[in-house]
């Protein structure tokens, strides 16, 4: 029981570090992009390629770096979390 | 083409039958589930027997609105870049569910978010005070669906705003009162395979003409209308609001109570967690699509030619339908934007009704000994009164303008359901006092600021200026309903919850089922 408690807190531990390092990566990325609509407007209305603008490129990144985070995320819990707690749970 | 030359507000047969196709597969779905649905833990929860696929694409199904679809087509087309700051905006709130949310709430808690903090901190207030965040969040978000849905259909079909509501209402409430939970997440299921293989199609027929190369697309947008509809624009004037309404959405996902209530539908956490990343995916699929439909609609429609059918925009993506595809096709669309709107105030309905049944009236009134049936009894009779006042309030706000419940929706979620919720799963020292302080604050903070915002005084009361200056208030609830939380649980110390948290750490991890 002791024992258990020990894994269990060290398996929360390290959840909340992963939990929050990708939510700061997410305010971040986000917050970010709205910095550069609201202060470097030139800066987003450069042509990457003629008709795609920085700005553009930016935003349909946001949408699939958030989905990377989430994929890094689920990858992280199987990898490192969901044995462990199939473990616990049948009390090994 | 001009604005005289579209069927839209004609009667449409296509749109008809594909209309009524949808109600009756939905209704046979209803009448299957139906016969499934004997228990509270089927009502509310679908038996907790939907899969993480299944619960991905319900999850993207309740959060697709018409608003998403039309709203944000409809201002890419007539703005450009500034409305793909919305298709981003409503996308990012979804790794917030799933890495702080999703899987504490499933491990935790029972049928609603109130039954997380109810089981760790006093549960009268704390259940009276989430119940009302929730009834707060979900009666603003279904007058604006509703208004919207009124207004929309009459415009597309050519019914009475009136018929309209009354169609939307009569259909909601039979597969939440018939169906519950079951039912409600297989009209979503139908709902996003509709929506997106609308939205897809409409989308490859815009790139078809560009040589399949959005950035082509651009260009022709470019060429146009001038390159200033690549780059931000006066959508943007105050980059406080941008800040604050971003935070709304960013957070408020992560507390809307239909969104919450969906990861009690899944047999475990892991099952919670990855269906987060389904619905992640499927709705950034989605939100990059608009960008697609939004400038197509710009440079083959013309945001005049828009305008000039609706002043807000909305019928971009059923013009482009219909130059790309002919009546027939805007019948899809149409039918698709109905389905869309039905989904959505069915899934809002249950979660209300849950917040009535199950918090107020099975642990409130009767304190938890209230037997298995008369709880489904009553949740029944809620789905009813619900449905019914929601009938009567799309009815009152005809003609209202009414697009700003929403982001509010977002921000009583965001301010008074998550800092709560957050706090109790993470923090050891929270107690009862702290998190109903928070969600009071939040949600009447909220409340009163909006009232006091350019929103409601000069976009609706038409005064000078407002006292409160932005228009979307999440900037200063979220943060103080944070400190108000933490503040007043640091003051009323409360020994027993703090030493009960090993134990609510084992919950949280190992699930309700290990003691």
């Amino acid at each position: 029981m002791i024992d258990s408690h020990a894994r269990i807190e060290a398996l929360a531990a390290a959840r909340e570090r992963i939990a929050l390092v990708l939510t700061l990566l997410m305010i971040l990325l986000y917050f970010g992009f709205i910095a550069l609509v609201a202060f470097a407007r030139p800066v987003l209305a450069r042509l990457v390629l003629p008709g795609l603008s920085l700005g553009i490129l930016l935003g349909a990144l946001v949408i699939v770096v958030s989905w990377l985070l989430t994929w890094v995320y689920v990858r992280w819990m199987a990898a490192n979390y969901d044995d462990e707690i199939h473990r616990l749970r049948e009390g090994r | 083409m001009t604005a005289q030359g579209t069927a839209i507000g004609q009667p449409n047969p296509v749109a008809m039958a594909f209309f009524f196709g949808f109600i009756g597969v939905t209704l046979g779905i209803t009448w299957w589930a139906a016969r499934r649905t004997r228990t509270t833990e089927h009502f509310y929860a679908a038996g907790r027997t939907v899969t993480a696929g299944q619960n991905g694409v319900a999850l993207a199904g309740d959060y697709m609105s018409a608003a998403s679809f039309l709203g944000i087509a409809g201002l890419v087309s007539t703005t450009g870049f500034d409305g793909l700051i919305f298709s981003t905006g409503w996308l990012v709130g979804w790794p917030i569910v799933l890495f702080l949310i999703a899987e504490p709430l499933r491990n935790l808690g029972r049928y609603t978010f109130a039954d997380v903090l109810a089981a760790r901190l006093g549960a009268t207030p704390v259940r009276v005070a989430a119940a009302a965040g929730t009834l707060a969040t979900v009666t603003l978000y279904l007058i604006a669906q509703m208004v919207g849905a009124g207004g929309l259909i009459s415009l597309m079909f050519g019914l009475s705003y009136e018929t309209a509501i009354v169609l939307v209402g009569a259909a909601m409430i039979a597969y939440v009162l018939f169906g519950g939970m079951l039912a409600t997440t297989w009209v979503q299921i139908v709902k996003a395979a509709l929506l997106l293989s609308g939205a897809a199609l409409l989308a490859i027929m815009v790139l078809w003409r560009f040589e399949l190369n959005p950035a082509r697309l651009f260009a022709a947008a470019a060429e146009r209308y001038g390159a200033g509809v690549l780059a931000p624009g006066k959508l943007v004037a105050n980059p406080l609001d941008a800040v604050s309404l971003g935070l709304a959405l960013m957070f408020g996902t992560a507390g809307l109570p239909h969104i919450l209530m969906r990861f009690y539908t899944v047999p475990d956490a892991r099952a919670a967690r990855r269906s987060v990343f389904y619905a992640t995916g499927i709705i950034g699929v989605f939100y990059l699509m608009t960008f697609v439909l939004g400038f197509g609609a710009m440079v083959l429609v013309g945001p005049d030619a828009i305008r000039a059918v609706d002043k807000g925009g909305n019928m971009a993506a059923p013009l482009l339908a219909e130059l790309l595809g002919g009546r027939p096709f805007l019948g899809f669309i149409a039918a698709v934007a109905f389905a869309t709107i039905l989904a959505v105030v069915a899934g809002l309905t249950l979660s209300g009704a849950a917040a009535l049944s199950h918090d107020l009236w099975a642990n409130v009134v009767r304190h938890g000994r209230a037997a298995e049936g008369e709880e489904l009894r009553v949740a029944r009779v809620a789905t009813l009164g619900l449905g019914v006042l929601t009938v009567l309030l799309g009815i009152t706000f005809k003609g209202q303008n009414v697009a700003f419940m929403v982001s509010l929706a977002f921000a009583i979620a965001a301010s008074g359901n998550f800092p709560a919720l957050v706090l109790c799963i993470f923090w050891r020292r929270c107690t009862t006092s702290g998190a109903v302080a928070s969600m009071a604050t939040g949600t009447l903070g909220t409340l009163g600021l909006i009232a006091l915002s350019p929103t409601v005084q000069v976009d609706i009361l038409g005064r000078p200026d407002a006292w409160f200056p932005l228009k979307n208030p999440a900037l200063v609830t979220l943060p103080l309903s944070f400190a108000v939380g933490i503040v007043v649980s640091l003051v009323t110390p409360s020994t027993r919850v703090r030493e009960g948290y090993a134990e609510w750490e084992r919950r949280m991890h190992l699930g309700a089922a290990a003691k």
